[in-house]
């Protein structure tokens, strides 16, 4: 008898819990940033083409770490990490690295004319909406994902980051040793 | 046989040319720190103005870029356009041109961290010239993610 009451009054608090986090997620305003992906979790997938008209799926990409960069030609801190993520795919891409830069530019004209004028050393792609809702709302620059080789997101960067930070560690990720 | 750059000459040449490139549009970059402190508002007291209104609504242009402002926008403004750039910034004289100069506005943009905006000060000043002398700007330190959505802040997602 005791031991059915004990279940009866477990299984109450279990049921007041469950309805009380029901209501807080009602009541929590949309939130697209909440939605983000977190560390930990797979990075999810999308295709676009690229500036050159290649087909680029995140998913086809496994097996590599990959920095995913969202940036914009009129983003003054995005523009100054640009060399340095150039230089990183030079450097570190025959070890396994791979930089996707994503513009979320309203127009393609500029993106382009940056691209083709600086030589970026890895492939860009038009950003969109839909993009940035999957990412949980691209809304605010720069801001960068770190994906290790399993495809899961290790860390997000927004704002302006310790570029030496992200360095080291994604050195520390790479499925081959890189050169000191 | 082809002739590779070391990556260390690539980020040189990289760093030199953005700091050309840096001097050169500086002389246009309008910073957001002209912007008279006491015309900046902050998110919280914007937020309550507009879920409890007291009086009139201000009207509340966006002046930054517009994939930002479809993924999320406070609830209620409008696009304007982007003010950094030509076009944008004619949009924006465009939208304000029938209102009375007492009309109250707010401008925000929030695209990047305060100091790196190419907006929000270029649309400030634009408003001042054109006469309206009930101008507010939001402050957004970080970007509007942060500053706006992650708060809780009514926000909505469209064109």
């Amino acid at each position: 008898m005791r031991r059915a009451l004990s279940a009866f009054a477990l299984l109450a608090v279990m049921s007041v819990v469950a309805g009380a986090q029901a209501a807080a997620a009602a009541a929590a305003p949309v939130d697209v940033a909440a939605t983000a992906p977190q560390a930990g979790n797979v990075a999810p997938d999308f295709a676009r083409t690229d500036l050159d008209g290649k087909s680029r799926a995140l998913s086809a990409y496994r097996g590599k770490v990959i920095l995913l960069n969202f940036w914009a030609t009129w983003c003054a801190p995005c523009l100054a990490e640009i060399p340095r993520f150039s230089a990183w795919q030079q450097r570190y891409g025959p070890s396994g690295l791979q930089i996707l830069g994503i513009a979320m530019d309203d127009e393609l004209g500029a993106v382009r004319q940056l691209a083709q004028r600086d030589h970026l050393a890895y492939p860009v792609i038009m950003g969109d909406a839909q993009l940035g809702q999957l990412y949980g709302g691209v809304l605010g620059l720069p801001l960068s994902y770190l994906i290790d080789a399993q495809g899961r997101i290790v860390a997000r960067y927004r704002g302006e980051p310790d570029l030496k930070q992200i360095e080291h560690r994604l050195r520390a990720l790479l499925p081959r040793q890189a050169a000191p | 046989m082809t002739i590779q750059p070391s990556p260390m000459l690539t980020a040189l040449a990289w760093t030199v040319g953005i700091l050309v490139c840096a001097q050169a549009s500086a002389a246009t970059h309008l910073p957001a720190s002209t912007i008279a402190r006491a015309d900046l508002i902050q998110p919280a007291e914007l937020a309550a103005r507009l879920q409890a209104p007291s009086g009139p609504a201000p009207l509340v242009l966006q002046v930054g870029f517009k994939l930002l402002f479809a993924q999320s926008h406070i609830t209620g403004s409008e696009y304007a356009g982007p003010a950094g750039q030509g076009d944008g910034l004619a949009a924006l004289a465009q939208r304000v041109a029938p209102l009375p100069r007492d009309a109250e506005i707010v401008l925000y943009c929030g695209c990047c961290p305060w100091a790196h905006c190419p907006n929000i000060a270029a649309a400030y000043r634009r408003l001042h010239e054109l006469g309206f002398r009930h101008l507010k700007v939001l402050y957004i330190a970080h970007d509007f993610g942060t500053d706006w959505v992650e708060k809780g802040y009514p926000a909505s997602t469209g064109e």
